[in-house]
C-alpha cells in the first residue's frame, strides 16, 4: 500500500497526491494497491516535477489506520505530522479533517 | 568587530541580486532542480522534511545586537517564530519559503549578513573561540585571522569545487574552546620563543561516519604565511582528494590514506612555491583588519567585587548562575557570560524571536553591543562589568535564559535530528530533552561536575557524538530508533574519539542507561574534581560495561 508525497517547490512544505492535486495532509492521499496504480502514482511525481510543482518526489509505504492514510516510516510519519517535539507546527497543528464516511 | 568595506557590501548585495533571479527563474520554470540545487546549497537553502531550511553564516560565531534583531525579524515575518543556533556558530531557520528567501537576504544584507558558503563543497564559515578578544588565557584574539580566511576563501575560485566541505577553526588560547583538532585545518595561535605570533597547524580532523583527530603538520607557522600555507594545503586536497567516492572525499581520508608525514612533505613542497610571495599578508593589512577587532574600551569598574559578594548574599540563583555561566574576563572588573539555550526540557540551540530582542538589549545595554554564538549552541556575551552582572543575570531570568547549567550534563549539544532534517535516521531533540529533565536538579549536576554530553540522530554527526565525554547516536533498526551509546571523547586541546561502550539503547532505555553511566561515574571517582572525561580515562570502558550489561550476561 503507498502513496506519492513530495515538497511543494515555492514553499517546501510536505505534501501528498490526492484526487488529482497535491494535499497539504496525507489522510486522505491516493493509494495504490498495486503496481499498476504504483507505476501511476511514480509517472505522476515525474510529470509534477517536470512541471516544476514539486520537488523531492517519493512513494511511501502506508496503512490504513482509522479509516485514514498513516506513514509506515517513523520518518513519513513525522513529516506527515510535523516536528514530535513542537506540536503546535507542522500539520499536527491545525486538525485534520475526518474522512468522509 | 568588522565591518564591511564597499567591496564587501557590492559583493554581498550582487550575490543577492543573482540568487534572487536564479530563484525567481526557478520558480518560473526556468531552471530544474538539478540546476537550482547547487545554487540554493552555494546559498544555504537547504531542503529538509517540513519545508525549506536557511543556514545563516555568523563569521566566527561574532554578533552585533542590530544583527540579532535582524534574526528575531526574520524568525517572526518569515519563519514561525524561532531560530536555531548550531553547532558551526551559525543560525538556522526551519520553515522559509523559497520564495520569501530574496527578502530575507535582502534584510540580511542590510545588517552585513549573508547566507554564502554555509553549504556546498567549499570552505564553510570559518569558526573560532566564542570567547576570543576577552579571555583570559588568550595570546591573541584569534577573530582577525579568521576574518582573513573568510575573505581569502569566499568564492575563492580555486577552491569553491572541492571534493567535499570544508572546515577551519582557529583558537588563540592553549585552552582549545573551538574544538579545532576536529576540522579539516585547525589553527592554534601562538607565540614563539621570540615572542612573534604563528600558528600551530592541525589537518584532517573531522566527525561524520569516520572519526579522525587533526594531525599536526607545522608547530609554527609565521602569521603572514596563514594564507600560502593554506593555500598549499587546499591545493594538494583538491588535487589528491578523492572524488570518486563521497564518504571518502573529505581531507581527513587523504591524511590517513597517505600518512601524516607524506602529506606534510606535500603541502611543504607546495608551500615553498608559495611563500614569500604574493600571498604573504603584508603586516599593514593585519593590522588594518586587527584594528577591526579592538577590544571596547573597558574602564575600570572597581565597584564589581562588591557588587556581586552582595547579590551573591542575597541571591543563591544568581550565586549558582555566576559559578556556572561567568567566566574570568582578561580585564579583572569584567567578565564573559555564557547565556545557556539550554533551559532544562528545552531545544537545545532554539531562541524565539522576542529571546533574540531581549539579548539584543542586554548586549546594546550591558556588553559594549557584541555577542557571540558558540559551537555548543549557546549565547555569549564576551565584555560585561561584573559591577552589571546582576542586572544582567535578572534581564535573563526574565526571559527564561538563566538556567546555570553551562558545561554540566544539561548543556547537551544536539543536532535537529529526525524531527527536521532530510538526513537523520533517528530524533535527537527528545532525547536531549528526556536527559535534561531527568537531570533537572541544578545541585545534582553540579555534584557531577563538567560532563560534556552531545547527541547526534544520524552517523554525519552534526552532533558531535563522536567528540562527546558521553555521546549518543541515533540511528534506525527495524524500523525503530535505537541509540547508540560513546564514552570518552572531548573535543579540546586533549581530542579523542569516543568509543562504542556495547549495544545500543531503546527511546525508552537511553535515559536510564545515560544515568547509569553518571552513577558508576560517580561511584568511582577519586574525588569531586576528577571529571568524568579524566575518570574514563584513568578506568576506560570496563566499569561502564559491567554497569551497563552485566545482567545481560548473567541472564544469557
Amino acid at each position: 500500500m503507498k502513496v506519492l508525497t513530495a515538497n511543494r517547490l515555492s514553499d517546501g512544505i510536505a505534501v501528498w497526491y490526492a484526487a488529482g492535486g497535491w494535499a497539504e495532509t496525507v489522510g486522505h492521499a491516493d493509494i495504490a494497491y498495486d503496481k499498476t496504480a504504483e507505476d501511476r502514482l511514480e509517472a505522476i511525481g515525474a510529470a509534477a516535477a517536470a512541471n516544476n510543482e514539486v520537488v523531492d518526489v517519493n512513494i511511501i509505504d502506508v496503512a490504513i489506520v482509522d479509516g485514514l492514510v498513516e506513514p509506515v516510516r517513523l520518518r513519513e510519519k513525522i513529516r506527515a505530522a510535523g516536528p514530535t517535539i513542537r506540536t503546535d507546527l507542522g500539520k499536527q497543528a491545525s486538525p485534520q479533517p475526518a474522512r468522509a464516511a | 568587530m568588522y565591518r564591511y568595506d564597499e567591496f564587501d557590501q557590492d559583493f554581498v548585495h550582487a550575490r543577492v541580486a543573482e540568487f534572487s533571479d536564479q530563484v525567481q527563474r526557478r520558480l518560473a520554470g526556468e531552471i530544474t532542480e538539478d540546476q537550482f540545487r547547487p545554487l540554493r546549497l552555494m546559498n544555504g537553502v537547504y531542503l529538509q522534511l517540513h519545508a525549506y531550511m536557511l543556514r545563516i553564516a555568523v563569521p566566527y560565531g561574532t554578533l552585533n545586537s542590530r544583527q540579532l534583531r535582524m534574526l528575531a525579524h526574520i524568525a517572526r515575518k518569515y519563519d514561525k517564530g524561532y531560530g536555531h543556533f548550531t553547532t558551526r556558530q551559525n543560525i538556522q531557520f526551519n520553515w522559509p519559503a523559497l520564495s520569501d528567501i530574496p527578502a530575507i537576504l535582502a534584510d540580511l544584507a542590510s545588517v552585513e549578513m549573508h547566507a554564502i558558503q554555509t553549504s556546498g563543497n567549499c570552505i564553510r564559515n570559518v569558526t573560532a573561540d566564542h570567547f576570543a578578544g576577552a579571555a583570559a588565557d588568550e595570546v591573541a584574539d584569534p577573530r582577525p585571522y579568521a576574518e582573513i580566511l573568510r575573505q581569502w576563501s569566499s568564492v575563492h575560485p580555486e577552491f569553491s569545487y572541492l571534493p567535499r566541505k570544508f572546515k577551519i577553526a582557529v583558537t588563540g588560547a592553549e585552552r582549545d574552546r573551538a574544538a579545532i583538532q576536529t576540522h579539516d585545518i585547525g589553527l592554534h595561535l601562538k607565540k614563539n620563543a621570540a615572542g612573534e605570533l604563528g600558528f600551530a597547524v592541525y589537518v584532517g580532523g573531522g566527525q561524520g561516519r569516520t572519526p579522525m583527530v587533526a594531525r599536526k603538520i607545522r608547530d609554527f607557522l609565521p602569521e603572514a604565511e596563514l594564507l600560502s600555507y593554506c593555500t598549499a594545503i587546499l591545493r594538494v586536497y583538491n588535487l589528491y582528494g578523492r572524488r570518486d567516492n563521497k564518504f571518502k572525499a573529505r581531507i581527513k581520508i587523504l591524511v590517513h590514506e597517505t600518512g601524516v608525514e607524506e602529506i606534510t612533505r606535500q603541502v611543504e613542497a607546495e608551500w615553498q612555491a608559495l611563500k614569500d610571495a604574493e600571498l604573504k599578508l603584508p603586516e599593514a593589512d593585519i593590522q588594518a583588519i586587527n584594528a577591526y577587532f579592538a577590544p571596547p574600551a573597558l574602564v575600570s569598574r572597581p565597584e564589581g567585587d562588591d557588587a556581586v559578594k552582595r547579590a551573591r548574599l542575597d541571591s543563591k540563583s544568581f550565586s549558582e548562575w555566576l559559578d556556572q555561566n561567568v567566566v574570568t574576563h582578561r580585564h579583572p572588573d569584567y567578565a564573559a557570560v555564557t547565556i545557556s539555550l539550554k533551559g532544562i526540557g528545552e531545544v537545545p540551540g532554539d531562541a524565539t524571536d522576542s529571546q533574540m530582542e531581549a539579548v539584543a538589549d542586554i548586549a546594546e545595554k550591558y556588553a559594549f553591543d557584541e555577542l557571540r554564538v558558540s559551537h555548543e549552541q549557546n549565547l555569549i556575551l564576551p565584555h560585561v562589568a561584573r559591577a552589571d552582572l546582576k542586572a544582567v543575570y535578572d534581564a535573563l531570568v526574565e526571559i527564561g535564559l538563566a538556567t546555570a547549567n553551562s558545561n554540566l550534563i544539561s548543556d547537551i549539544i544536539s543536532c535537529p535530528g529526525l524531527d527536521y532534517c532530510a538526513l537523520a535516521t533517528a530524533r535527537s531533540i527528545p532525547v536531549a530533552q528526556e536527559i535534561s529533565r531527568r537531570f533537572a536538579s541544578l545541585e545534582r549536576q553540579r555534584e557531577i561536575g563538567e560532563l560534556k554530553l552531545k547527541i547526534s540522530g544520524c552517523i554525519n554527526a552534526c552532533g558531535h557524538h563522536h567528540v562527546g565525554h558521553i555521546g549518543i547516536l541515533g540511528v534506525e533498526k527495524k524500523g525503530t530508533e535505537l541509540y547508540q551509546v560513546t564514552l570518552g571523547g572531548s573535543a579540546d586541546e586533549n581530542t579523542s574519539v569516543g568509543e562504542i561502550i556495547g549495544r545500543g539503547f531503546s527511546s525508552e532505555e537511553i535515559t536510564d542507561a545515560i544515568e547509569q553511566i553518571v552513577d558508576t561515574y560517580l561511584g568511582l571517582r577519586l574525588n569531586p574534581d576528577e571529571r568524568f572525561i579524566d575518570a574514563y580515562r584513568r578506568v576506560g570502558p570496563a566499569p561502564f560495561k559491567e554497569a551497563l550489561y552485566a545482567g545481560e550476561t548473567k541472564a544469557a
